[in-house]
C-alpha cells in the first residue's frame, strides 16, 4: 500500500509499505479515504518531537471504510464508514472511564505521560497513522464512530480532531456568561475555539495571530475581534488596554510549540531545541489573563521542558487547564451541533492534495503558501 | 464575570453549551475510579518494544512501527533506561533522531535509491508559491557545500 513516509525534519515521501495487519482482537483495519495534516504533524515534520524515527508514517485525523476486524470488536461491521478519534483509547481503564480518553494507561507503553494517538512518534505510542491508503486501529470496537447518514465526509474527517479540539478548549476555559476570551493563534483550532467560545457564553471573542489572511477568515467566520500581533508592538499591554486593564476572563492557547513573535522564545525553542518549542503563545496567555482567570491550553509542547512565567501564574491566582482532546467523550454533542448546522467545520478546508502531493501539502501547510488554514488529503 | 448580556455577534447558538457548573473546568477527577478490575488483553509483541520505565508493564496495545536499530537504536535503548523525567532520556532520543536521519539517508544509497531532495522538501510548492525563499535555501546549501569541500581540500593538502 502507498503511505506517507517521514525521513527526517522537512523531507518526506510517498513509499509502498507493507499492509498493516490485525495485531489484537480489538484491532480493525481501516481503509482510509480522506486524512488531515494537523498543525501538530508541522511539530513532527520540524524535527522537534524526540523519537521521530525515520520511516513512519504520520497522520492522527481520518476517515475511512472498515475493511477488517479482528474478533473483539462486535459493533461495526465491514464496509461501515467511520470517523477515527485520534485518541488511541482501550475505553476501561481508570483514566478512559473517567471520560479521559486522551490519556488511555493502556495504549502507549513508550511513554506515560501522553495517550496513545496515531502516527504521532513513539512517545504517543509507535503506532502509523492514516496519511495511508490503510491502518490499523487499535481499540476498534471504543473509538471509531460511524458517520451518520447525510454527514458530510468533510465535516465527518474534522470531528476526529480540530472540531473537537477547539471546542475543549472552550470548554477548559470554564466560559460564562458575560467572559471575554482571548484566543492565541488563528489555526484551525484556534477558528474553531473562538468559534465555539460562543456557544459557552463568551460576551467577547478575541483572535491574535500574525496572519493576516487567517484573521481575515477567523473574523468572518467566528464573528470575532481580530489583531494582528505584528502591528501592536505588546500583545499582553494591548490586551490590558481593550480589557478595562483587568485582562481577559480566559485566555487559550492555540498555538503550541511552533508560536512566533519572541526572538528569545524562536531561537531557544525552534532553532535551538533548548526548550520544548516557543512558549511564546503561553507566555502571553499567562500574562493577559485577569487574575484568577483561566487558562486553557490545547497548543502541543514536547516533552521537555519550556520557559514560561510561573511566578505570574502564582501572583495571579491562575488556573491552568490543558489536555489532550477526548474526541470520544465530546462526539455526541458535535455531531449534534454538526448536524443542526450550528457548527460547520469543513468551511475551514482551503486545499485537497492527493497521498502522491503530500510532500508539497507539507511544505504550502508548513510554510503558510497560498493562504492555507486547512489541507486535507484525498485517498 | 462581567455582565450577563447577550449582545454579542451570534444570537441564534449563544451560550447554548452553557453549564454553571463547568466552574473552574471540565472534566473533573472522578474519585470513584481509583482501580479497574482488569487489563484489556495483552498484544503480543513480534519486535523489539521499548518500554517506559515508568510502567510496570507494556500497555496492552502499541505500536510496531519501526523498531529501534543500528546506533541510533543503542541510543535509544539507553534513553529508554531512565525516566520520562531525565534530560538522559529525551536527548539521546533527539540525538538519534539525527542519527537515524544520516543512517537511512545512507540505507536508500545501499539500496540503489538517491533520494530526490527537491521533492521530498517540497520543492515543487516552493516553486509555485515562493521562489525567493527557493533561491535563497538553494543558495545556502551550495555556499555550504562549497564551504565544506574547500575545508576538506584545505586539511588534505595540508597533510
Amino acid at each position: 500500500m502507498k503511505a506517507m513516509n517521514y525521513r527526517g525534519p522537512y523531507r518526506i515521501r510517498v513509499d509502498e509499505k507493507p499492509m498493516p495487519e490485525i495485531l489484537h482482537p480489538r484491532d480493525a483495519i481501516v481503509q482510509v479515504t480522506r486524512a488531515c495534516i494537523c498543525g501538530s504533524d508541522l511539530h513532527l515534520y520540524h524535527g522537534m518531537v524526540p523519537d521521530t524515527r525515520v520511516g513512519s508514517t504520520f497522520g492522527h485525523e481520518f476517515i475511512g471504510i472498515v475493511r477488517e476486524l479482528g474478533s473483539g470488536v462486535t459493533n461495526l461491521k465491514v464496509g461501515d464508514k467511520v470517523l477515527v478519534p485520534f485518541n488511541i483509547a482501550c475505553g476501561e481503564c481508570v483514566f478512559c472511564v473517567q471520560g479521559l480518553f486522551a490519556n488511555c494507561h493502556e495504549s502507549n507503553t513508550m511513554a506515560t505521560a501522553a495517550g496513545g494517538i496515531f502516527g504521532y512518534s513513539h512517545i504517543a505510542g509507535g503506532y502509523d497513522g492514516g496519511q495511508a491508503e490503510f491502518v490499523r486501529v487499535p481499540y476498534a470496537d471504543v473509538g471509531p464512530t460511524v458517520i451518520p447518514e447525510g454527514m458530510d465526509e468533510e465535516d465527518a474527517l474534522l470531528l476526529t480532531d480540530v472540531l473537537p479540539t477547539g471546542y475543549q478548549a472552550a470548554e477548559m476555559g470554564g466560559i460564562q456568561k458575560g467572559d471575554t476570551v482571548v484566543v492565541f493563534g488563528a489555526g484551525p483550532i484556534g477558528i474553531m475555539a473562538a468559534k465555539c467560545a460562543w456557544l459557552f457564553g463568551a460576551e467577547r471573542v478575541i483572535v491574535i495571530d500574525h496572519l493576516e489572511y487567517r484573521l481575515d477568515f477567523v473574523k468572518k467566520y467566528a464573528n470575532c475581534e481580530v489583531y494582528n500581533f505584528r502591528s501592536i508592538e505588546d500583545p499582553v499591554l494591548f490586551i490590558k488596554h481593550i480589557t478595562n486593564w483587568l485582562g481577559a476572563d480566559v485566555c487559550i492557547d492555540a498555538v503550541g510549540s511552533d508560536a512566533c513573535g519572541n526572538a528569545m522564545q524562536t531561537i531557544t525553542g525552534k532553532k535551538l531545541l533548548l526548550q520544548a518549542g516557543a512558549a511564546t503563545a503561553l507566555h502571553w496567555a499567562v500574562n493577559s489573563v485577569k487574575k484568577g482567570g483561566i487558562v486553557s491550553i490545547v497548543g502541543v509542547y514536547g516533552p521537555t521542558d519550556n520557559l514560561v512565567p510561573i511566578g505570574n501564574v502564582v501572583n495571579k491566582g491562575i488556573t491552568i487547564r490543558a489536555n489532550q482532546t477526548s474526541v470520544k467523550r465530546l462526539l455526541p454533542r458535535l455531531i449534534e451541533h454538526v448536524q443542526s448546522g450550528v457548527l460547520s467545520p469543513k468551511d475551514i478546508i482551503t486545499h485537497r492534495f492527493s497521498l502522491e502531493e503530500i510532500p508539497d501539502a507539507y511544505r504550502i501547510f508548513s510554510s503558510k503558501l497560498d493562504e492555507c488554514i486547512k489541507p486535507v488529503i484525498i485517498v | 464575570m462581567n455582565v450577563v448580556t447577550t449582545d454579542t455577534p451570534i444570537k441564534d447558538s449563544w451560550a447554548m453549551d452553557e453549564n454553571v457548573e463547568n466552574d473552574p473546568t471540565y472534566p473533573m477527577r472522578n474519585r470513584e475510579y481509583t482501580q479497574v478490575p482488569s487489563r484489556p488483553e495483552q498484544q503480543i509483541a513480534r519486535v523489539e518494544i521499548l518500554q517506559s520505565i515508568e510502567r510496570p508493564h507494556y500497555s496492552a496495545v502499541f505500536g510496531e512501527t519501526v523498531p529501534p536499530s543500528g546506533l541510533s537504536g543503542q541510543l535509544r535503548r539507553y534513553a529508554f533506561q531512565h525516566s520520562e523525567s531525565r534530560y538522559r532520556h529525551w536527548l539521546p532520543l533527539l540525538l538519534a533522531d539525527r542519527i537515524n536521519v544520516v543512517e537511512e539517508l545512507v540505507k536508500d544509497v545501499k539500496n540503489g535509491h538517491i533520494p530526490n531532495l527537491f521533492v521530498e522538501m517540497g520543492g515543487r510548492a516552493l516553486w509555485k508559491y515562493d521562489k525567493a525563499t527557493l533561491f535563497k535555501k538553494t543558495a545556502f546549501c551550495a555556499l555550504g557545500t562549497l564551504a565544506a569541500v574547500w575545508a576538506v581540500r584545505r586539511i588534505f593538502s595540508n597533510k
